[in-house]
């Protein structure tokens, strides 16, 4: 009933549908989204088989589902995947070449950064710094070679920023500890439209978008070593800044105009129309994301810790709350929705934790079918839709449902 | 006009000729420029060419290569669509003809490449019955399936008959992973594998340093060597640790490293925030075109015959065979190669590198050697 009513709405003039997940951490990067239901006792719809590696959440449009892998000795090949939402069908598949440097740390992948969407477009950023759009057939609508317009972007760790799209404008970051910047392109031609010099320091984290309530439009919150920056997403032009420092791995969470920054712990903070530094609201290092970036749900932050301790704060005074160790370690980040949070380790265990328990309760597990004989690891942060859940590794992507 | 003149003879090799307006499609699609210039008409373009289906393959090879990596990507995923779009429907492709511009190595590789792939898509026996036959191509990539299987040959043989089988592998092989499993594979069976002469890595140098690198301005400071090359020359170099002036002075330095890594700890010993430089002459036989490829997880700079092919300031995010590949234009007789290499302040166990290695080859990674 939810899938028939998001296909409603996306015939509508809106191009999102409330079902979609069109990026890293899903609508406006929150790691929730307001209808979909996590399965108490997860199990296997289906499974699409992948080639190569890759870490890059799946999105989802509509009926359609969207991966990135990287293939080849180097990983020089790049593929962007589309499946049919409802079994797992593959509908169709691009391959291009790397035009970048394609070399990373060995754990890490070429396809590390989500790809996104606006609705009408898939925009598949990879580690080299290739950048193309397709329409939701396939159809390929622009390419940008970023590290052939700028050929000393790249970080030989592997780049893993996932990019976002706000109103006409797609915000790349490629930082890293050389020519590092952050670009707004745009979404119909892949142009520039703005360049941003940004800090000469390795950055994995990815920008997300932020307004002051729900009729504002959203400016782009940019994360660094030396800590936010709000951008118009429309000029480039810098609104404010907060130099506080921030990590280069987790990504800032917004709910209700505040932005929760991995930063000194958590640090959560309010930006000012007025161009001044946010203010601060509070500050807990009693919450520390490590490299994985928080959720807020149900009115607290979640974060994990690589080893696998949830702890959480009220989102209002950064009180700490409590604390549930899972089985770690983890990568990927946790998402939430309807009370529960789905994470899975490295190893392929899928945990539901029920957020709404006094002190949280762990619900299911789910161990994934992991390639037999392989040293495969699972580091994506799933991504949710409806009743389901989807979450890949580098042979496979899966959709769960109870 | 000349680009388009450039693409169309090839095109008529092949089917029935194209209409001139895909002809100027696909040449939209080779010629997209930097910075997303291009990237409307491209678009426009793409669906005219995929919307020609099969016939428009040839034109769609033969101008791969012509172009930049990035135009490159626009023909190849017209091509990737087209071949998908064709298999399903059942129609028929010109494998024929594209497995015979896959063998004539006159085709530029990134274009023989991308009809070696097409093959392989639409038919997975041709592309088998093929492969083996690419053992000596001049296209890296292309070779590295035949290698693959004359090492799995190899390995189901014994003695003398394993020893053979992968010495004709290693007479094949460019890639840095097969190689190292062929040499491991020989020596265990007695023969050592000369890795620097395989791979082309420049072994003997002269050095000079330390000089600065304090807050990482070393790396944008031009200091002497970087102004003239002269061997018999002293500078003054980083101050000791006293603040009082040093002296430096150039001085000979071998490699002893079986991956043709220059160690600059090894003379200098483990020093922080300094710049050294090592020079090196390669006699090239004719005048070429050629690759330095290098390999440095520390900040870099290389000039060829005082002309500066690239720099590139990251410290330890890890280093790798072929890292950074610069094409360049060797000139017959004595080539000067300086490399800038500036180590950091970190004090971490695994910010202790200091040291590159760079080899002289083609562009299929083969090693070019010195005249002299």
């Amino acid at each position: 009933m939810k899938r028939l009513l998001a296909l409603t709405l996306a015939a509508l003039p809106f191009p999102l549908a409330a079902a979609d997940w069109p990026q890293f951490r899903g609508p406006d990067s929150t790691g929730t989204v307001a209808d979909a239901t996590i399965p108490a006792k997860p199990k296997i719809d289906w499974t699409a088989p992948l080639p190569g590696r890759g870490l890059a959440s799946p999105i989802i449009i509509g009926e359609k589902v969207f991966v990135t892998c990287s293939s080849g000795p180097k990983q020089e090949r790049l593929h962007v995947f589309c499946f049919n939402f409802a079994d797992g069908k593959k509908i169709w598949e691009r391959e291009l070449k790397a035009t970048g440097r394609t070399m990373s740390h060995q754990k890490t992948s070429i396809a590390a950064c989500t790809p996104c969407s606006d609705g009408k477009r898939v925009f598949a950023l990879w580690s080299s710094n290739d950048l193309a759009a397709f329409d939701l057939d396939g159809n390929l609508l622009w390419l940008r070679g970023l590290t052939v317009d700028y050929p000393n972007v790249s970080n030989s760790l592997g780049m893993a920023s996932s990019p976002i799209v706000i109103g006409e404008t797609l915000v790349t970051v490629i930082e890293n500890d050389s020519e590092s910047y952050t670009v707004g392109i745009d979404v119909k031609t892949g142009r520039n439209l703005w360049k941003l010099d940004r800090p000469k320091a390795a950055n994995w984290s990815s920008p997300v978008p932020w307004r002051a309530d729900a009729k504002s439009p959203a400016i782009a919150v940019l994360q660094s070593s030396k800590g936010l920056t709000g951008v118009d997403p429309a000029s480039g032009s810098v609104l404010w800044n907060y130099a506080e420092g921030a990590s280069t791995s987790s990504s800032s969470v917004v709910a209700q105009g505040v932005i929760y920054a991995p930063s000194n712990g958590i640090t959560a903070l309010t930006p000012q129309a007025n161009g001044s530094a946010p203010e601060q609201v509070w500050r807990s290092k009693q919450v520390n994301p490590a490299t994985i970036s928080p959720v807020v749900l149900n009115g607290k932050i979640f974060a994990f810790n690589s080893a696998g301790v949830l702890s959480t704060a009220d989102i209002k005074s950064g009180d700490s709350k409590w604390k549930l160790r899972l089985t770690g370690p983890f990568s990927g980040s946790p998402v939430g929705a309807n009370g529960r949070l789905v994470a899975v380790n490295e190893k392929g265990l899928v945990q539901i934790v029920d957020v709404t328990a006094p002190e949280g309760v762990a619900l299911g597990q789910l161990q994934l079918p992991l390639k037999e004989g392989s040293k495969e690891l699972v580091l994506s942060t799933p991504a949710l839709s409806g009743e389901h859940v989807f979450i890949r590794a580098d042979s496979a992507l899966w959709r769960l449902s109870e | 006009m000349l680009s388009r003149l450039m693409f169309l003879p090839a095109a008529l090799l092949f089917f029935s000729p194209l209409h001139a307006a895909v002809e100027d499609s696909v040449k939209e699609l080779a010629t997209v420029g930097r910075e997303g210039s291009g990237n409307e008409a491209a678009s426009t373009a793409w669906k005219k060419v995929v919307t020609e289906g099969p016939k428009a393959l040839p034109a769609l090879l033969a101008a791969t290569g012509k172009g930049g990596p990035v135009g490159d990507n626009w023909l190849r995923l017209a091509c990737d669509t087209i071949v998908d779009t064709a298999l399903q429907a059942k129609q028929p492709l010109p494998l024929a003809e594209i497995e015979a511009f896959l063998k004539n190595t006159k085709n530029e590789g990134n274009a023989r490449q991308l009809a070696f792939d097409l093959i392989a898509k639409a038919d997975a026996t041709l592309a088998d019955k093929i492969e083996p036959g690419l053992i000596s191509d001049p296209v890296q990539e292309l070779r590295r399936g035949a290698v693959q299987r004359l090492i799995t040959s190899a390995k189901a043989k014994t003695g003398d008959d394993a020893k053979g089988a992968y010495l004709h592998a290693l007479d094949a092989v460019r890639d840095e992973d097969q190689t190292n499993e062929i040499a491991g594979e020989l020596k265990k069976l007695g023969t050592a594998v000369d890795l620097p002469k395989h791979f082309g890595f420049l072994m003997k140098w002269n050095i000079i340093g330390p000089f600065e690198n304090t807050e990482r301005k070393g790396f944008d400071t031009a200091f002497p060597p970087e102004r003239e090359v002269k061997l018999d020359a002293a500078y003054e170099g980083k101050k000791d640790k006293d603040g009082k002036p040093t002296v430096v002075k150039w001085k000979p330095f071998e490699s002893r490293d079986e991956r043709g890594k220059l160690d600059f700890n090894k003379p200098f010993g483990p020093l922080k925030e300094v710049t050294s430089y090592a020079m090196t002459t390669f006699d090239s036989a004719t005048d070429r075109e050629a690759e330095l490829r290098l390999g440095c997880k520390n900040g870099w700079k290389v000039w060829l015959n005082g002309e500066l092919l690239f720099g590139r300031d990251e410290y330890h995010r890890g280093a790798q065979m072929d890292q950074y590949k610069m094409k360049c234009s060797l000139k017959k007789g004595a080539n000067t190669i300086l490399v800038k290499c500036c180590q950091n302040e970190q004090t971490e166990q695994w910010t202790v590198e200091w040291e590159f290695q760079l080899r002289v080859c083609d562009g299929t990674g083969t090693a070019i050697v010195a005249a002299k």
